[in-house]
């Protein structure tokens, strides 16, 4: 007997939704074999990993804390991903907008304003877009490929990141520690609930993902992504910019990381640091497609992915796992669902 | 003096280079075969453990090496089979490749971290290594360097000269002629990937072996990025892939002995240099659109599903 896929007439919208589910039960499956293999008790490790961090009020917070930067990233990636604008480079992006908008909560240290904050957040999110501007020039100007330009560029930020703390930034009363000063009052994120981390963040990410929604279903900018994307030569007779588009897509990915990375200086951290996020622009390519690239799916997508941030923190802590294991289990469930993926178009056929 | 500071300083340069110029000529055999693996540096870094490890606990070096070919090989069959098997986005699977293989290699490499390697024996022939200048440059390296020099001869010889590698390049630029006159399309394909990933696999260990002989994670950085970058520059051709890198591996050395004799730039602006040398010469190389579609194999990253 053997296996053979045969095409479906139509893309099947069960297996859309369905195939999510399927990568993640089988993750969960293939992460028993792991811990199995790792010498540590499967079960026990699952529940450290998946059910431990909701059991509290503070661990149901810090998941919205950590959900904030995947959502908003994963929303302005999602929509170049539509377009096959394939920016990976987010992770640059966010740093670039902790620096920008941290830089002027450093510059205007000790000024009392409520229009501090949200000055900082312009500024993240212009220092983001300023970051994924490098790409979208050189892929609409001279045809260079986004993908390696954009991934370049993290790097880049990273390094940028570490000479401004261990330099003209570096908190001058900190010990010569590679970091900034505290930020003060005015120039950090409210907390929205007392004894948690979780702040307005995630409102504005909610908020964020409406927006999102109406312009990609509703607004004619959607419609276009969504043409160049699956049929780039119809967009062009259409007369749909490409150019246009490009740039559209990256200044959304890049300011949208760039606001995440602002609040993450302004609001869990409060201060510049030399790792501002444990790998959130990467991760936040699982989560637009788990996601299906669309903005509601993003936020469940964006949940469970800080789920197994938290978890990897839980497990490391109660059950002395190193925190790698959040990377393998992400990794496993993105290659679980891009398999999956397969029964959207094709169906199974057993040929005896 | 200065003699002995310049052979030092080229032979950092093609330590450095080595894993690049492995990295990067694996890549070009995928993706003369039409297949985009963008997991390259997932599988560097696995590669690296895998070598690294092997070469903790057997103390063989030979089998060290093999393991990190076998790593990459192993990552790059996952890859395989979910592009060309199922048809995923091939380039999805590339960026998950290699989210996969950090997470992975930091969570078998664990146990290694602060533990340190001898080192590949370099040859020694008595009497000719030690000629001034000539003598180290030529006959003083590890095995790697030899056989990454090997591997580009090999592989130009094989896409230009033999029945096999027309094949595939036939494969890569049209899969479905080469499908109806007979060509098994997703095998050779399926070759060539574990090919890329074993060599991608062995430029990892020249880093684990060689470079650093110890484990540090996230040691590749960003090296399976620019091996990208190479083959683009190369025009998918071998040679140009090997200069290319060892302008990089040049790059790279020079910045890290400009930081060495105290140039007033700070450390790290000058580290910055490879990736931005990286953007320029990408740019300068796809400026040229029609050029560039004139080079690149026609299929490349397009899924083959064989319809009847």
């Amino acid at each position: 007997m053997a296996l053979r896929f045969e095409a479906r007439g139509a893309a099947s919208r069960a297996m859309v939704l369905g195939s999510p589910a399927i990568a993640v039960v089988l993750t969960l499956a293939a992460s028993l074999v792991m811990f199995a293999s790792l010498g540590t008790d499967p079960v026990r490790a699952l529940q450290a990993f998946f059910i431990q961090p909701l059991s509290s009020e503070r661990g149901v917070a810090e998941l919205m804390v950590k959900a904030t930067p995947l959502v908003l990233i994963a929303l302005g990636l999602s929509m170049g991903f539509r377009a096959n604008v394939w920016n990976i480079g987010a992770e640059g992006q966010l740093t670039l907008g902790a620096l920008a908008g941290g830089g002027l909560a450093l510059a205007l240290y000790g000024y009392e304003s409520p229009f501090l904050l949200p000055l900082m957040f312009v500024a993240g999110i212009a220092g983001g877009m300023a970051w994924a501007a490098i790409p979208a020039f050189l892929k609409t100007r001279f045809n260079t490929n986004e993908i390696l330009t954009s991934l370049m560029l993290v790097y880049v930020a990273i390094l940028l990141l570490s000479y401004l703390i261990h330099g003209p930034w570096r908190d001058p009363d900190g010990f010569n520690f590679p970091e900034s000063r505290l930020f003060h009052d005015s120039a950090r994120v409210p907390v929205l609930l007392q004894g948690t981390r979780l702040h307005i963040g995630w409102p504005i990410a909610l908020a964020i993902t409406a927006t999102t929604w109406i312009l990609l279903a509703r607004h004619i900018i959607g419609f276009q992504i969504r043409v160049v994307g699956l049929a780039p030569a119809a967009a062009s007779f259409a007369g749909f910019s490409r150019t246009r588009i490009i740039w559209t897509t990256l200044l959304a990915g890049g300011g949208a990381a760039g606001l995440a990375g602002v609040m993450e200086v302004a609001g869990p951290i409060g201060q510049i640091v030399p790792v501002i996020s444990p790998g959130y622009g990467f991760t936040a390519i699982i989560v637009a497609f788990l996601g299906r690239l669309q903005p509601v799916g993003v936020v469940f997508a964006g949940l469970l992915m800080a789920l197994t941030y938290l978890g990897g923190e839980y497990a490391q802590i109660t059950m002395n796992l190193p925190n790698a294991v959040t990377g393998v289990f992400q990794g496993m469930l993105l290659f679980f669902l891009l398999a999956s993926d397969i029964l959207i178009r094709y169906r199974v056929r057993f040929v005896p | 003096m200065t003699i002995d500071f310049l052979v030092a300083a080229l032979m950092t340069i093609i330590t450095a280079s080595t894993p690049l110029v492995f990295a990067a000529v694996g890549e070009i055999v995928a993706e003369r075969s039409g297949v985009l693996n963008l997991g390259v540096e997932g599988m560097m870094i696995v590669g690296a453990i895998g070598a690294f490890a092997t070469g903790i606990i057997t103390g063989d070096p030979v089998l060290a090496v093999l393991a990190g070919a076998a790593s990459g090989a192993l990552m790059a069959f996952i890859f395989g089979c979910l592009t060309l098997w199922l048809l995923s986005n091939q380039v999805a699977t590339g960026l998950a490749l290699t989210i996969f293989g950090i997470g992975l290699s930091a969570l078998l490499g664990h146990q290694f971290v602060g533990v340190t390697l001898a080192g590949l024996p370099r040859l020694d022939i008595p009497g000719i290594t030690d000629l001034p200048f000539i003598g180290p440059l030529l006959f003083g390296h590890d095995a790697l360097v030899y056989l990454s020099v090997v591997s580009v001869i090999a592989v130009a010889w094989f896409l230009r000269h033999t029945r096999a590698g027309l094949a595939l390049r036939a494969v890569g630029e049209n899969h479905d002629a080469a499908h109806s006159i007979g060509y098994p399309v997703i095998l050779i394909r399926l070759l060539a990937v574990l090919f890329g990933g074993a060599m991608a696999g062995l430029g990892g260990a020249c880093l684990s072996l060689a470079y650093t002989p110890l484990w540090i994670e996230n040691m590749t950085a960003g090296r399976g990025w620019i091996a990208l970058a190479l083959v683009v520059f190369a025009s998918w051709r071998p040679w140009r892939a090997f200069f290319g890198a060892y302008l990089f591996g040049g790059i790279t050395i020079i910045q890290l002995h400009a930081q060495g004799l105290g140039v007033a730039i700070p450390s790290q602006i000058l580290s910055m240099l490879p990736y931005i040398a990286t953007i320029v010469v990408l740019v300068l190389i796809s400026r040229d659109d029609v050029r560039m579609r004139f080079n690149a194999p026609a299929c490349l990253g397009r899924s083959f599903h064989a319809t009847g």
